[in-house]
């Protein structure tokens, strides 16, 4: 049940990227996410780490609405996220999302897989949305790839593909879930790279993920996650040095052991 | 290879001229027994007083054939057609109950296999019983099902199910539908429609060039509709309407014997084609759910997320994202299903449908008796049609073929 | 730099370097206490949670027009849909079972499934199943016209062979592959033996010969393999050595056919019913296996005259119907063999369905054999295994586990189409059912229903229980890969 917080706090929902309050989810009888308090304020690069089955891809996952909350408030960028189909659509206009497995469209070639958001979710004439792509292939460093078709780039190229795609839509807020997890070793650092130069031009980002060099290089705030309910949070010095709670204790151990 | 100090034992050891010498032995191996055979099939014919030949072609057929399409196309006439036209009616009546029945069969299998899918429990459980019950019957027993149980279940010759009153009428000697009269100024409207179909393929390039100008579309998909719907009917009327309509007409006064639907007025689909493609449709129908359902679920869920994701409404996403990549799976055991259909038609032999088998090879071949050129002849018609399918598959799964390392 | 785009909704916030030390009012957050394990709200549980996922949700979506129509559109659908389900399921249950007559004490025959209007006792207006009818024809149905005090070798038969598959299909018990041999090779010579009583005229000089023969090749095959014979004539006496086993069989099976077991020799023609049925379906299947697997292994052949013949034989025959080729095989057959050669009609039957499945059959193994790795090719190559070795030893075991659902599947669809050979003449379940049909004796108007009702049960017993089985093994087997 929402128990309003001081008023003070949900003025500022407006200015803040993602605002969750209370956010409880349900997968049948399992209670996934367990009273989620979370709030992003723009540029802030937070990453979400812990034990498998902890909830962390279902809370980002929540935030575009690839799942459902049962319970409790969440807004993106002042949009209020409930079943209304118009405010799904513009919450999703404005978040982008880089998946584990890439999820690159593998009948249509590079570029156009990058220029399908904006032609048709924002009516872009092609030619503008051709450049756009372009620009941002650049970005991510693979522009002669433009031509080809997914099934023909490595893991990394294709990866990186799909962070071009998903800033194509210049969107304010960016999710990775698990981004390097399926990328053969040699690969990661290429798609981490790109990262890092995402969040050093400035862009408020969610990352789940357990590269903790990354996380010390970038974060602001990492978050752990537990069962369902988010354990501890810090800034990433503090976190990794002095982790409070047993159970961080237990998971860094674990993660930054071998 | 060939070195100068190979011994015959060496050069039989080697792989090479092993395949060649087993391949040799296979083909004379081949050609003796196919001599065999042949030198048996003559004597046995020779003494049976028969030869081989195809001139009864050119005889008359001596015996009455239903009323189907393919005696209208040939104008079938009893003592005047000769056995070509009794093959050829055959061969109109086997792909016109083949045609339909891929239509329906693809419209009702799609459906169904969509409802497969649906969250709807009582669309899921309707489409699986559906697929269950029809797959694990035998189509012959579904046939006769069809055809003794609904179909006689209709009211008699002097009676009628009226479906449109005056228009289209059931008993149990067909389905009486109007039949169209073209006279002069019917060409016109044709050429209105294909017409209107040139247009609608001019307004969709149009569309394309406004979308990728400036990012709008058009409803492309209302627009030709009504543009194919409107020219012609307008086209049509403006000419006097020459498409006139033999509507079916029966009567229900006078000696009893002259009761009921008359010949020569109306368009009647006989009884034994209604059953053929009901069972064939419905039969069909259930295997191509499958194969929808399996091609739909063959496209990986991150597919549809990763384009909700980007912000793609849900009928763009299944347009452009899940059909293309789902039809990749599909086609290649529909247009096998195509072909099931099209052989299983010959199963009309056993409730006298006039299709290839039942006329040619059932009644024809008791009046002529030349068994081998007959049934040759009627195995090449299926041949020849399952290859064309198998060279279309080949075709079509090279063109989709996604581009990979 | 990031471009101005049409449709941005939002306000634009200029992006600007984020300090990383920004004070962050929730940075520095450990949690005290857990949070409670709550019940999940009633939307999404219990019966209403049910009831809502799998009903409503699809109608409740009411946010635009288009969507409200196609959720009253779903709605309608949904209430018409269940009234049919419901009215069809229980008008069977009140043809078969509720209003149907279940036995006939006086002996009236059809007049016992008669209403008062033609003459019988039941009310006007009746219409549902006449068992009796059934209970007469029944052994009919399922035997033909087989002799009845003879019934016992069909039901002995019928029962050594489900003994002998549940052996092989169960998991849990030893020998399987053993009996499964067994199940192949000695129970269809016990079958046949017993079905037709055996006792067929074999000359002993046909018996004696072929045992000759046979052990000749075997000792040629011995005097190979101790090296007496060296070179490519060495390998021929090696396949000379099989050659010869496989003629000692044959030999041995002969004779078992011509011994003399006291048995009523009785005619194929008066087999029909679910025996005729299951005897051309698995007669079918297991005879094409051997086959199908020498054209698939032909079809995939570096050998170009091979290859060439597997592919027009597979294709000739997959693209008749069946109806053709059972056509072919009791009109032409007889044509193809020299005088005097008199063939049963069963044994037509058979030869057209076993060709006619073969074809089916290489497609499938094709499939097994493609799925596997090549890498097996390779190590088995590698290792120094003939092509014959490693086929039997390596590559076929693992395409047949591959492909044992491609076979259910196609066995399935040749237990369906042995109804076809109805329409020659021989009489299988379907065939049978219909002749029963004529019998003035029970006609009424419920006769026809009531027959193809408990065909079509039957039928759709045998099938749907084998395509269960196929599915439960394509998981077991998809489960197995994922290692």
């Amino acid at each position: 049940m929402t128990q309003p917080q001081n008023a003070v706090t949900q003025a500022d929902d407006h200015n803040k990227v993602v605002s969750m309050r209370n956010v409880n989810k349900w997968f049948g009888q399992f209670h996934v996410l367990r009273d989620i308090n979370l709030s992003v304020d723009k540029g802030e690069r937070i990453v979400v780490c812990g034990p498998s089955g902890s909830g962390k891809s279902t809370l980002i996952r929540c935030l575009n609405r690839l799942e459902k909350h049962q319970d409790g408030d969440i807004s993106v960028h002042g949009i209020e996220l409930n079943n209304d189909v118009k405010n799904i659509d513009e919450i999703r206009r404005e978040v982008g999302m880089v998946f584990q497995h890439f999820n690159l469209f593998p009948h249509l070639s590079i570029l156009e897989n990058c220029m399908l958001a904006p032609i048709w979710v924002r009516k872009t004439p092609r030619a503008e949305a051709e450049e756009i792509a372009m620009h941002f292939l650049t970005r991510v460093k693979i522009p002669e790839q433009a031509r080809k078709y997914p099934g023909q780039l490595s893991g990394g190229q294709q990866q990186r593909v799909a962070i071009a795609r998903a800033l194509c839509m210049q969107p304010q807020l960016m999710l990775f879930d698990e981004p390097t997890s399926a990328l053969d070793p040699e690969m990661i650092k290429e798609v981490l790279d790109t990262m890092v130069e995402l969040a050093d031009d400035g862009m408020t980002m969610i990352c789940v993920t357990h590269e903790m060099g990354f996380a010390r290089r970038v974060a602001n705030r990492v978050i752990f996650m537990d069962e369902g309910q988010i354990v501890e949070q810090n800034e990433p010095e503090a976190f990794f040095n002095n982790p409070q709670s047993d159970r961080t204790k237990l998971f860094l151990s674990q993660i930054l052991g071998h | 290879m060939f070195g100068r100090d190979r011994s015959l034992t060496s050069l039989l050891n080697d792989t090479f001229v092993r395949g060649v010498l087993f391949q040799a032995l296979m083909a004379i191996g081949l050609l003796l027994s196919v001599n065999w055979f042949a030198d048996n099939t003559l004597n046995n014919l020779a003494n049976q007083g028969k030869t081989l030949g195809f001139d009864f072609l050119t005889r008359t057929a001596g015996f009455q054939i239903s009323s189907t399409l393919g005696t209208w196309m040939l104008d079938y006439k009893v003592g005047k057609s000769t056995y070509i036209d009794v093959y050829l009616i055959g061969i109109v009546n086997t792909f016109i109950v083949a045609f339909l029945g891929i239509l329906a069969a693809t419209v009702i299998g799609f459906t169904v296999g969509i409802m497969r899918l649906s969250d709807n429990l009582v669309f899921r459980w309707f489409a699986t019983f559906y697929v269950e019950i029809v797959r694990n019957v035998p189509l012959l027993l579904q046939l006769f099902f069809w055809y003794f149980a609904v179909l006689r279940a209709l009211p008699s010759k002097r009676d009628k199910l009226e479906l449109v009153e005056g228009v289209a009428g059931i008993n149990i000697t067909g389905l009486y539908l109007p039949a169209p009269i073209i006279s002069d100024g019917f060409v016109y409207s044709l050429v209105a429609l294909v017409a209107a179909v040139f247009f609608t393929l001019l307004v969709r390039r149009y569309a394309l060039k406004l979308q990728a100008e400036t990012g709008q579309t058009l409803p492309v998909f209302w627009i030709g509709l009504s543009i194919i719907i409107v020219l012609p009917v307008l086209v049509h009327y403006f000419n006097g309407g020459p498409l006139g309509w033999s509507l079916p007409e029966f009567k229900d006064t006078g000696s009893k014997l002259r009761q009921g639907y008359q010949s020569g007025a109306g368009m009647v689909l006989v009884p034994e084609m209604l059953a053929v493609w009901l069972a064939l449709s419905l039969y069909t129908a259930s295997f191509i759910a499958e194969i929808v359902r399996a091609g739909i679920l063959a496209v990986n869920r991150g597919q549809t997320e990763a384009a909700y994701a980007l912000g793609v409404r849900p009928n763009i996403t299944l347009r452009l994202i899940v059909i293309p990549q789902a039809m990749r799976v599909i086609i290649p055991p529909l247009t096998s299903q195509y072909l099931n259909l099209t052989k299983n038609s010959s199963l009309a032999v056993a409730i006298a449908y006039p299709e290839l088998v039942s006329v040619f090879a059932g009644t024809a071949l008791n009046q002529v008796g030349k068994e081998v050129e007959m049934i040759f002849m009627m195995m090449m018609v299926y041949l020849t049609f399952s290859l064309v399918t198998a060279a279309f598959m080949n075709w079509f799964n090279s063109r989709v073929k996604l581009v990979e390392r | 730099m990031v471009r101005k785009l049409p449709g941005t909704a939002t306000k634009k916030i200029k992006a600007k370097k984020p300090i990383p030390s920004a004070v962050d009012a929730q940075a520095g957050y450990v949690r005290s206490e857990d949070a409670p394990l709550l019940p999940p709200p009633p939307s999404e549980v219990g019966v209403t949670g049910w009831l809502y996922k799998n009903i409503f949700a699809s109608m409740s979506d009411f946010s635009s027009i288009s969507a409200a129509l196609k959720s009253a559109f779903i709605a309608v659908l949904t209430l018409l849909i269940l009234y049919f389900l419901a009215t069809q399921t229980i008008g069977l249950l009140d043809f078969a079972i509720f209003s149907a007559v279940w036995s006939d004490p006086e002996g009236l025959k059809r007049q016992a499934c008669w209403t008062v209007e033609q003459g019988g006792a039941l009310p006007a207006g009746w219409h549902a199943a006449c068992w009796p009818f059934i209970q007469a024809k029944a052994k009919f149905i399922f035997y033909g016209a087989y002799p009845t005090d003879d019934l016992w070798r069909v039901n002995m038969t019928y029962a050594i062979g489900v003994f002998l598959l549940a052996w092989v299909l169960i998991e849990r018990l030893p020998y399987r592959k053993m009996v499964g041999a067994l199940l192949l090779t000695v129970y269809p010579v016990m079958a046949i033996v017993l079905l037709t009583g055996g006792a067929f005229t074999i000359s002993t000089g046909t018996i004696g010969g072929a045992t000759i023969l046979g052990l000749a090749l075997i000792s040629i095959g011995r005097l190979g393999k101790a090296g007496y014979i060296t070179g490519a004539l060495g390998d021929l006496s090696l396949v000379a050595g099989v050659c010869g086993w496989v003629v000692i069989a044959f030999a041995v099976v002969l004779a078992i056919f011509s011994i003399d077991f006291d048995l009523e020799a009785i005619d194929t023609r008066d087999w029909g019913g679910l025996l005729i049925t299951l005897v051309v379906a698995i007669t079918g299947i297991v005879a094409s296996l051997p086959l199908g697997i020498l054209l698939a292994l032909g079809r995939r052949s570096e050998m170009p005259v091979a290859r060439f013949l597997s592919t027009v034989f597979i294709e000739f025959w997959r693209g008749v119907p069946l109806i053709t080729v059972l056509f072919m095989a009791s009109v032409m057959l007889p044509l193809f063999m020299p005088e005097g050669v008199n063939f049963d009609m069963l044994l037509r039957a058979l030869i057209g369905v076993t060709l006619f499945s073969a074809a089916y059959m290489a497609e499938v193994v094709r499939g097994g054999l493609q799925a596997i790795d090549k890498g097996q090719y390779e190590g088995a190559d590698a290792v120094g295994l003939s092509y014959w070795q490693s086929m039997r030893l390596i590559i076929l075991p693992q395409a047949l586990t591959h492909v044992i659902p491609g076979i259910v599947n196609t066995f399935i669809g040749l237990f369906k189409d042995t109804a076809l050979v109805s329409i020659v003449g021989i009489f299988d379940l379907l065939g049978a059912a219909q002749s029963t049909l004529a019998d003035a004796a029970w006609s009424t108007p419920v006769q026809g229903l009531t027959g193809y009702l408990v065909v079509a049960t039957i039928f759709f017993i045998f099938c749907f229980g084998m395509s269960r089985y196929s599915m439960y093994m394509e998981q077991k087997l998809n489960r197995s890969h994922k290692i």
